[in-house]
């Protein structure tokens, strides 16, 4: 399946024929809605919010955050962001309830630090890793994104992006530059290894570990590469043992230092005088 | 655009970002419309806190808008003693969720540039010189 990322850049891409084939899609409106509530139920909020979509496009996101029921915490407030006119135009004609913006997220997000309870972005931020012109760059766009998300998120804040990567190299991009901005972050993985698989980037503002956000959810297997790090570390760095002897004895040699050759003997144990 | 989200837009200009010059966004020729939605008195009690309440006002008096008090209502005032919405609520509702700026301009106090404000949608796109 060919990417619209690689054809032509969004503002362009999603003109009135393609925005109007995206909104009335029904197949594309259950993956969105599915994909929302799913975001919803990982954004866990118990009270009515403001939220920020970001890549609103026509509304079928929003549309769904105002339609939570009183019960779930809802009715939500929200705003969107999109670059794409067209699919605004679409939104306007579907009367959404939410406010939008036609910004560029790459450029930043021009709201004041604090403004957000949670924010909410659903097939969008693969978008940034094109650069259309030479006087931008992938890294830098995403910086300017993370970056002014992480400003305008109140503290205790959360954001999921779902997003389409290319490859595990554009995966790793837009989680390194979403963690080099400061949040917590983690990737959770819906249908894993089938072709349906949907990929949430879950972001916290402070306020915990950002594997505390799935705790209560069923079915949910965390792969946490930090503590298994950590732990390696801890088994090779005892102290006096014969592989931290030998570790030490290579790095002082290293460094044109006069080492004792080793044997057998080195590092072994003594016997215990009675 | 609402007049909540007004009240958390600043100017999306790198250099202006930081300065307090740079928020709130002053309206001109400013077009506005008021279209009723339904009370959420327990969003507005979420996002009561967050408001700029001076740069609020500084917003209505742009707009010719009445007058509004000195200060943030406080929570309490929110809801009558039997527990319905007071008079407080539903003017706040009204300000900050009906009230909308539907067409004219949003100019940044820093650096005067100008947003366009067409259907409701503010157009924050900046040429790349400008980023």
């Amino acid at each position: 399946m060919s990417r619209p990322e690689d054809t032509l850049p969004p503002d362009l891409f999603y003109n009135d024929v393609e925005s109007r084939k995206y909104t009335t899609s029904s197949r594309i409106k259950n993956i969105q809605a599915d994909m929302t509530n799913r975001a919803l139920e990982l954004l866990d909020l118990k009270e009515p919010s403001l939220i920020l979509d970001i890549g609103c496009g026509s509304g079928l996101s929003g549309e769904i955050l105002s339609d939570v029921s009183e019960d779930e915490g809802g009715p939500h407030a929200w705003v969107g962001m999109d670059i794409s006119s067209s699919m605004l135009a679409q939104a306007l004609d579907r009367d959404v309830e939410g406010d939008m913006l036609l910004a560029d997220i790459g450029q930043g997000v021009p709201f004041r630090a604090g403004s957000f309870d949670a924010a909410i972005s659903i097939s969008a931020i693969q978008w940034l890793c094109n650069a259309e012109t030479a006087d931008v760059s992938p890294e830098g766009r995403l910086k300017r994104f993370f970056d002014g998300l992480y400003a305008s998120l109140k503290r205790g804040g959360k954001a999921v992006c779902q997003f389409y990567p290319k490859n595990a190299q554009q995966r790793s991009m837009i989680s390194n530059a979403a963690i080099k901005a400061g949040f917590g972050a983690g990737i959770l993985e819906d249908d894993p290894e089938t072709k349906n698989v949907k990929v949430y980037l879950v972001l916290t503002v402070g306020g915990g570990d950002v594997t505390g956000t799935v705790s209560g959810m069923n079915g949910v297997d965390v792969y946490d590469a930090r503590r298994k790090e950590r732990k390696r570390g801890k088994e090779f760095e005892k102290k006096g043992s014969k592989a931290w002897i030998l570790r030490k004895k290579a790095q002082m040699e290293a460094k044109g230092k006069v080492v004792k050759s080793s044997s057998r003997y080195t590092g072994r144990k003594r016997r215990v005088a009675f | 655009m609402k007049l909540l989200t007004l009240n958390f837009l600043t100017c999306a200009r790198k250099t202006c970002k930081s300065l307090p010059a740079a928020f709130p966004l002053h309206p001109r020729e400013a077009e506005l419309e008021q279209v009723e939605t339904d009370m959420n008195a327990a969003l507005i009690k979420n996002i009561l806190p967050r408001l700029e309440w001076d740069a609020m006002k500084t917003v209505t008096t742009e707009l010719g808008l009445p007058n509004l008090p000195a200060e943030t209502p406080a929570p309490e005032d929110l809801a009558t003693a039997d527990g319905e919405p007071s008079q407080t609520l539903k003017d706040l509702h009204v300000l900050l969720m009906d009230t909308a700026v539907v067409s004219g301009k949003l100019v940044c106090g820093n650096c005067g540039h100008e947003y366009a404000v067409k259907e409701g949608i503010a157009n924050f796109l900046l040429p790349s010189h400008m980023v």
